[in-house]
This record gives structure tokens, C-alpha cells and sequence, in this order.
């Protein structure tokens, strides 16, 4: 990371004045396509021989300075931004596997993302091993030879879950294997996993970042250590000459920030799932403000934690900023800031006892997000978690009698006292 | 020592201030390895770098008595005919130490040494910093340039630069 500090960073990178009007403010760029100087440029540009803009599917300088700004916050050193998490995961996860290949992810994730790896990428031919992530060896256990990644969330939704990001990290750099770290609950602010051993890191910006509830987008960041030659064959994509490319090895091309090129040149040239410039501008702006937002969402969450924790509807909280929370001490490692502003409770009442928080609340909205300003409540089993098995369910946290909750910035009493109306009604 | 892949040795950092006086200070580079395949890194760098206002000479005994992007090609660094201010490698790693021996011999002396991304010689480098080379190893001088000034910003690249200043100059 450069000198200067995150809060700083978090404003500045990736938006210096626009030159040719000075405007402060980072500029929307609401157009296509860009004319090319002449037909030698535009020969250059569409083979990746010189830098510029062609065409917003492929680059476009407001989502750009989203890019370098996520980019510079994790500290990795390049970032391709899409349409949503997903895209992320599904342009992230293509660029390294072709139609056979395996990868290995915990089962404590988003319920959307276990049913994208488990069917949608099935349709695809590429398998995913979901192995129980409170032991790191079994990321280890689950290896074959046709395993291309190992994909786990740094704060796991919804159940505030800490992944050992270390060990996991050691078991992939062992199998020659890059380590994929969803890192939208915590977001840069909280935990970097680049320093911890992770590879690539993704985000649903919808979430913390942008902040606000109002843009769907995602990003990819390419920690640039990974050695995509180290054997021979291994991750074609990187290494072998691209065919669209005029036989173009991003690899050796852009070095350190081959894979993020190779996302964005490949995977978003062909598959096409590109974010709006103003939802580039809306997510950008927001993370002006990360740093406060987390800070203050992270001391309100554990407020409400301890609240719930001792009230008499409630059968447990999984919040690891609680003292007595089993994944207290890795959150103290990981996330020293605070533990996240998402966290999972178990109503006594169960599946009812659920179903009745979500709908007596006034202050909290219930829908199906997180990381707003806006504090939010959310019943897994019957709404996100609805398409996973029983059994799936519960192993990713989101058994019937559980509620997540996703502690926003409003006046902290407030927030407890809704919850303790819809509680007691 | 010679490495095929500069990731197996502890990064390299460079300040930013001396890629960017290095940039501003050069103005002809003798490119060793230029190809003359247009589809090649080290053509385009050439294309690149000539946009920019630099003067790139390649050398490539296979290419040499051809004209590459409109300039002569040689055999060798010896025998350039005008002054060089930056011999650019576009080599292997065990490419350099004779490429540096004859750099030394050059009057004058070029100021710098650069190697191209992905290529390292630890060795070769403290040898060419000894006569009096600046040296740099594993970066490409186009990628360095479209940073410093901007432009790899358009691609999501971290550029590191942080200004409120209105125009950005390499
Ligand atoms: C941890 C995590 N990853 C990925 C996603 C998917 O992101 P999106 O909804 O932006 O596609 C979500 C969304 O809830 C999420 O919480």
C-alpha cells in the first residue's frame, strides 16, 4: 500500500481531477464507445497493444477509478468491476477453470453463492467441493489434481463467521492453487486478505461498499503474487497465447496484473456482464465515507449483539465481537477494527419466532441486503437460503429459527428499541 | 544468479521519483531482443514508447540491415551510431551479463539499464551499477509510463498516484 492512509486512499485513488475541465467530483461517464485517434490506434487498442478506451463493455474511466480505488484499498494491483458479486465470482471463477475442472469452497457462504457454484457452474462442468471451513485441514483433504481455486468468504453471510484465512492460504500456496477471498462483509476497512495469503479477492459492492442500497455491483482484485507459470499448462488463460488476442500471453504480457487483464479482456469482452457508469459513480462516492460508515456500523452492531444477546426471545447471537463467541479470537486477529455489522441470532420461538421479528419491526427494513445505512432484517430460511437443502441451510448458518440482522447508522437506542417491541409483541 | 521468473526472489521496489526521472530523462533507448513480429510485447512497447516521443533502436542480429517502425535495426549495441541513454532488455535472464559487458564499453555510457518484466539478473545488475549504471529489473518501461502518467488507470491498474493536481505529467 502506498504511504498515505486508508482514509485518504479511500477518497483519493483512482480519482485525481478530471485534465481537460478540472471538475473535482468524479465525472460520469455516460457514453459507450470513444473515438479513436486513427485506424493504427484503433488496431492497437482492440489488441491490447496500447492503453485507452474503446467500448464501456471493456473499460469505461468511471468505473475505472472504482477499479483503482478498490484495487489500492486491499492493497492488490489491479481491480475489474461488473454488474453484481456474482458476475465477480462467475468471471473470477471462468478465468481459471475450463469444462472439468474442480475448486474447492467453504460451506459457511451466501446461500446465492452455494447455489451458483453447486448448479448453475454443474451446467457449466466445473465442480465445487464444499468442505466444512471450521477446520482448515479440510481444504487440504478435498485436493485433486483437477482443483483450480479455493474460494471462501473472510466473514461468512449471514452467520458472522471468521474464516483461518492463514492456514487456508498455506494449504493453497502448498497445491500451487490461487486462494479466492469474498471479502464483502468486511471490506477492506475491517481485514486485507492479501496480507494474510489470499490471491484474488472479490466483492459484492452492493453491500458495504457502495453503502447506501442503491447500486448492485461487484469487483475483482488481483493480489498480483500469484505465479500463474509455475506449472506448466496449469492455468491456460494466463499463460498460453489468447486466440482473440492474436496469440497474446497476458501473463507475460502485463505480469502482476495479468489475471485482472485477462478477467477483463476475456471475461468481460465475452461473457459481458459490465456495471453502469452510474453505479460505478453512486458505489465510488460511497466508499468516500467506508471507513466512518464501518466504524460506526461495527460499534452499533456490537451494541445491538449484547442487547439480543441477554433478551429473554433469543436462544443465541453469532456475532464474533462477543466475548464468549467462538469465533471471537479469530475475528481479533483478522478484523481488529470490529467484527463486521452482520450477525445471525436463533429465536427461541423458532421458524415463527422469525417470521414474527421480520414482520414487527418499523425501523429495520425487511429485505433481502446488507450493508446499508439502513439497518436491515432478513428470515434466510424462508427468503435467500429458501433454494439450499435443509441440511445445506443449516450448515451455511441459516437454519429455520434464524434471523440475520444488518446493523445500519441510525441512533443506536432506536435500533434496540425496535427490536425489542417486535420481539416482545 | 539467473532465475527463469523473477517471482522466486523477494520483490523489487522502486520509488516512484526514480522511474519517473528516469522516463523524463531518457531520450533514446537501444531495445535488445525488439521484435519485429507486430504481435510481440517488445514491438509494441516500441510502438508505444515512439508515441511518447522517445527514440527506440533496436538491436537483433536477426532483424539487423531491417527496418523495424521505421528504424534501423543492428547486430549489436557497438554499433549504434548515436549516443544511447537507456539500454532496454527484452532477453532472458541469461542474456544480460553479455548484454551488460557490452554496454559497459559504450562512450558514453548509457545511464541506464532496464530489464523487462519478467526478467531478473541480481548479478548482472550490481555489475552494471558498479560502472556506473542505474539499473532496473522486472518492469516494463511501457506499463511504467501508462501508469505515472495515468493511462493504465483506464485498465483498473492500481497506479499508486494520489494528486489533487489537475494535470498529470510523467
Ligand atoms: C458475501 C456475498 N458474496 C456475494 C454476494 C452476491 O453479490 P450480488 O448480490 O452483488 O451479486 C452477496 C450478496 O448478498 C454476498 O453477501
Amino acid at each position: 500500500m502506498s504511504e498515505h492512509g486508508f482514509e485518504t486512499l479511500a477518497i483519493h485513488a483512482g480519482a485525481a481531477p478530471e485534465p481537460t475541465t478540472g471538475a473535482r467530483a468524479l465525472p460520469i461517464y455516460q457514453t459507450t464507445s470513444y473515438v479513436f485517434e486513427d485506424a493504427d490506434e484503433a488496431a492497437a487498442l482492440f489488441n491490447l497493444q496500447t492503453f485507452g478506451n474503446i467500448y464501456s463493455r471493456l473499460t469505461n474511466p468511471t468505473v475505472s477509478a472504482l477499479e483503482e480505488r478498490v484495487a489500492t484499498l486491499e492493497g492488490g494491483t489491479a481491480g475489474v468491476a461488473v454488474a453484481s458479486g456474482h458476475a465477480a465470482q462467475f468471471i473470477a471463477l471462468h478465468t481459471l477453470m475450463s469444462v472439468g475442472d474442480e475448486f474447492i469452497a467453504a460451506n459457511k457462504l451466501y446461500g446465492g453463492s452455494i447455489t451458483q457454484f453447486s448448479t448453475t457452474f454443474a451446467k457449466m462442468g466445473l465442480t465445487c467441493h464444499f468442505v466444512d471451513s471450521s477446520d482448515p485441514e479440510n481444504f487440504a483433504r478435498a485436493l485433486t489434481p483437477k482443483v483450480k481455486a479455493i474460494f471462501v468468504e473472510s466473514l461468512a453471510n449471514p452467520g458472522g463467521v471468521v474464516t483461518d484465512l492463514e492456514p487456508v492460504a498455506r494449504i493453497a500456496a502448498d497445491a500451487g492453487v490461487p486462494l479466492i477471498v469474498d471479502n464483502t462483509l468486511a471490506t477492506p476497512y475491517l481485514c486485507r486478505p492479501f496480507e494474510w495469503g489470499a490471491d484474488i479477492v472479490l466483492h459484492s459492492a452492493t453491500k458495504f461498499l457502495g453503502g447506501h442500497g442503491n447500486s448492485v455491483g461487484g469487483l475483482i482484485i488481483d493480489g498480483g503474487k500469484f505465479n500463474w507459470a509455475a506449472e506448466p499448462g496449469k492455468y491456460p488463460a494466463l499463460t498460453e497465447p489468447s486466440p482473440g488476442y492474436h496469440g497474446l500471453r497476458f501473463y507475460e504480457t502485463f505480469g502482476d496484473f495479468g489475471f485482472a487483464i485477462s478477467c477483463r479482456a476475456v471475461g468481460l469482452r465475452d461473457l459481458g456482464p459490465s456495471l453502469a457508469p452510474f453505479n460505478a459513480f453512486l458505489i465510488a462516492t460511497g466508499i468516500e465515507t467506508l471507513p466512518l460508515r464501518m466504524q460506526r456500523q461495527c460499534e452499533s452492531a456490537l451494541e445491538v449483539a449484547r442487547f439480543l444477546d441477554g433478551h429473554p426471545a433469543i436462544e443465541w447471537v453469532s456475532y464474533a465481537g462477543l466475548e464468549n463467541d467462538p469465533h471471537y479470537d479469530l475475528a481479533r486477529k483478522y478484523m481488529p477494527k470490529g467484527a463486521g455489522a452482520v450477525f445471525t441470532v436463533g429465536l427461541k420461538a423458532g421458524f415463527e419466532g422469525g417470521v414474527k421479528l421480520v414482520e414487527g419491526v418499523e425501523i429495520f427494513s425487511h429485505l433481502a441486503n446488507i450493508g446499508d445505512a439502513k439497518s436491515l432484517v432478513l428470515h434466510p430460511a424462508s427468503t435467500t437460503h429458501r433454494q439450499l437443502t435443509p441440511e445445506q441451510a443449516a450448515a451455511a448458518g441459516a437454519g429455520p429459527e434464524v434471523v440475520r440482522i444488518s446493523v445500519g447508522l441510525e441512533t443506536v437506542e432506536d435500533l434496540i428499541r425496535d427490536l425489542d417491541q417486535a420481539l416482545s409483541e | 544468479m539467473s532465475v527463469d521468473l523473477a517471482e522466486d526472489l523477494a520483490p523489487l521496489a522502486y520509488p516512484e521519483d526514480l522511474i519517473r526521472s528516469i522516463l523524463r530523462n531518457t531520450r533514446t533507448i537501444a531495445m535488445v531482443g525488439a521484435s519485429g513480429h507486430w504481435n510481440r510485447p517488445s514491438f509494441f512497447a516500441m510502438k508505444y514508447l515512439q508515441k511518447k516521443n522517445y527514440r527506440v533502436i533496436p538491436i537483433n542480429p536477426k532483424e539487423a540491415g531491417n527496418t523495424i517502425l521505421g528504424e534501423m535495426a543492428y547486430a549489436s549495441l557497438s554499433e549504434v551510431p548515436v549516443e544511447i541513454d537507456m539500454v532496454q532488455c527484452f532477453r532472458g535472464p541469461g542474456a544480460i551479463p553479455g548484454i551488460v559487458e557490452e554496454a559497459k564499453t559504450l562512450s558514453p555510457l548509457p545511464k541506464v539499464l532496464w530489464m523487462q518484466l519478467g526478467v531478473r539478473n541480481d548479478e548482472a545488475g550490481l555489475e552494471a551499477e558498479a560502472a556506473g549504471m542505474t539499473v532496473v529489473m522486472d518492469r516494463c518501461p511501457k506499463i511504467e509510463y501508462g501508469r505515472l502518467g495515468g493511462e493504465i488507470g483506464w485498465l483498473g491498474v492500481n497506479t499508486g498516484v494520489i494528486s489533487s493536481r489537475r494535470f498529470k505529467r510523467i
